[in-house]
């Protein structure tokens, strides 16, 4: 183990003892990602990007959407007003991984398999297929329909096998799944960092699949924890107020549910960043954070 | 059981125990040995079956393309187990050598085994990739970190796989014909009963380690209050 030796002596929070299971050890990482949606074209490259790494099943009619899977998903919003007046908005949804109060989001804590489950080393919202027996009411507990149940044991074309993702285990028919911010990356990025003998996952070296694809650069990905990432710098959030952005035209989707999450919609738009949430008609927008 | 009860009276009535019992009583004693004769053959024949039976039943036996011995292996090369299996620069793990790998030394014979002959006709010569049967593949939900454990735990490559690196020969691979995973990962004893830390590799044996160790990634999840499930899950 000669090799394993000079990496413990490089790595940088080891001080003699054994490194206690943990590139990252100590660090309480947020993964959270931030959403321009004055630059989303609505192109759908991050849905694609999306499939296409994380294995997610398809079918031949993609048209019933209640019956096919997209972890990510982009929405059309329009003002609903008439021409000169008309605004469109595209709105892509990956999972919000709420963090809740503690880290009891919705759907962790409705699910009765641990099947999901928060971390609170990453603040990622985790699915263990195996462990899930399919009863689904995560997906009626999640406000954002960001979970999928697998109707059918997925079927890819002859030989698109060949292109799955290793790194991704394919789900089964019976088991509900969504979008976990591409964790495998995660797991390869802690594996470098043990090998160099870093202390902790660069911004750089773990970024989603979506963000990567995203051609307008609308999509920013990195550790809400952390001020020099620019998911921080762009979403400033508060967290005595359970993430709140300080940003005024950031904004989350059902804030005032409570459900805290971490993905952050930027808009210069006043009704964009109403459709965020359902407001009386005389109410201000904004006004989340409690 | 009636013989109980006929065995009860006896002694209130001793006359009409010896004028018409014992016939009945002879004839019940023997269909109470034959039920106690019928229990121990059903005992042991369920024992048998479920102990020695359904695990060949269960398990097929597979033999490795070469038999390929570690000891003579481990004597020539200078870094030990990571002179094959080591850790690429970006972080993954090397796992089982590939046929460029071998070639590097085996580009000729260079002994008089049967086996390297084997080796170097069927698969060097014809540039084929050895189909080795792996014996610590885990199922496919499943993400083991080398990095993690060698690197970051400081962990000897036995306290897993054993003394394999020691080994002659390679033993027959045993998959189990329901699952298809090795044998290795539920273990050979079928009671369950393990010595060695290497002796099976389920998750509950991943978990006896975890559970001692601290750190964040021991108790990060909100669930449970131990390990995340996505540490060692994808």
């Amino acid at each position: 183990m000669t090799s394993a030796q000079t990496h413990t002596e490089n790595g940088a929070q080891t001080d003699g003892k054994p490194v206690a299971h943990g590139a990252d050890n100590g660090h309480l990482h947020k993964y959270g990602m931030v959403i321009d949606l004055d630059k989303c074209t609505g192109c759908g490259a991050c849905m694609v990007a999306c499939m296409s790494e994380n294995n997610v099943p398809f079918r031949d009619d993609e048209t019933d959407k209640l019956t096919s899977i997209t972890w990510m998903r982009v929405y059309k919003l329009t003002n609903g007003k008439p021409y000169p007046d008309n605004d469109v908005c595209y709105l892509p949804r990956p999972c919000q991984h709420c963090e809740g109060h503690a880290g009891h989001s919705p759907c962790v804590s409705v699910c009765p398999a641990t099947a999901t489950d928060y971390s609170t080393e990453t603040g990622i919202v985790s699915q263990i297929y195996t462990r899930c027996f399919g009863c689904r009411y995560c997906m009626a507990a999640c406000p954002y329909h960001a979970r999928y149940f697998n109707w059918w044991d997925p079927v890819w074309p002859d030989g698109m096998e060949k292109y799955l993702s290793p790194n991704v285990s394919p789900r089964m028919r019976g088991v509900v799944e969504k979008c976990n911010f591409c964790f495998q990356r995660y797991q390869l990025a802690k594996d470098k960092v043990y090998v160099d003998g870093e202390s902790t996952v660069s911004e750089e070296a773990y970024q989603t699949a979506c963000t990567q694809a995203c051609p307008a650069g609308a999509i920013t990905f990195g550790d809400l924890n952390n001020p020099e990432h620019l998911v921080h710098q762009l979403a400033q959030p508060d967290d005595h107020h359970h993430g709140h952005p300080r940003n005024p035209n950031a904004f989350r989707l059902l804030e005032r549910l409570g459900t805290n999450t971490k993905v952050y919609y930027v808009s210069s738009r006043e009704w964009v960043r109403r459709a965020g949430d359902n407001y009386l008609p005389d109410e201000q927008t904004g006004g989340g954070g409690h | 059981m009636s013989t109980v009860d006929e065995q009860a009276k006896v002694p209130d009535s001793p006359a009409g125990a010896e004028t018409g019992a014992p016939p009945a009583e002879a004839a019940d004693e023997s269909s109470g040995s034959f039920i106690f004769l019928f229990f121990i053959i059903g005992f042991f024949a369920a024992a048998i079956l479920g102990w020695v039976v359904f695990p060949k039943v269960l398990y097929s036996t597979q033999y490795q393309p070469i038999d390929f011995s570690h000891a003579e292996h481990v004597e020539m090369v200078d870094e030990g187990c990571e002179s094959c299996h080591y850790l690429r620069e970006d972080g993954s793990f090397s796992g089982v050598p590939t046929l460029a790998e071998c070639i590097d030394c085996h580009e000729e014979i260079n002994g008089d085994s049967e086996d390297e002959r084997i080796f170097y006709e069927e698969y060097v010569a014809k540039d084929r990739e050895v189909p080795w049967l792996v014996y610590s593949r885990q199922p496919d939900c499943v993400f083991f970190s080398h990095a993690a454990h060698i690197v970051g735990a400081e962990m000897e490559c036995a306290t897993c796989h054993g003394d394999i690196g020691e080994s002659d020969s390679l033993k027959p691979y045993q998959e189990n014909r329901i699952t298809g995973y090795s044998r290795d990962i539920w273990g050979y004893n079928i009671a369950g009963f393990k010595r060695n830390t290497w002796d099976r590799m389920k998750m509950d044996d991943c978990s006896d380690c975890h559970q001692e160790a601290g750190g964040v990634a021991h108790s990060s999840s909100v669930q449970t209050q131990r390990g995340a499930c996505f540490v060692c899950h994808k």
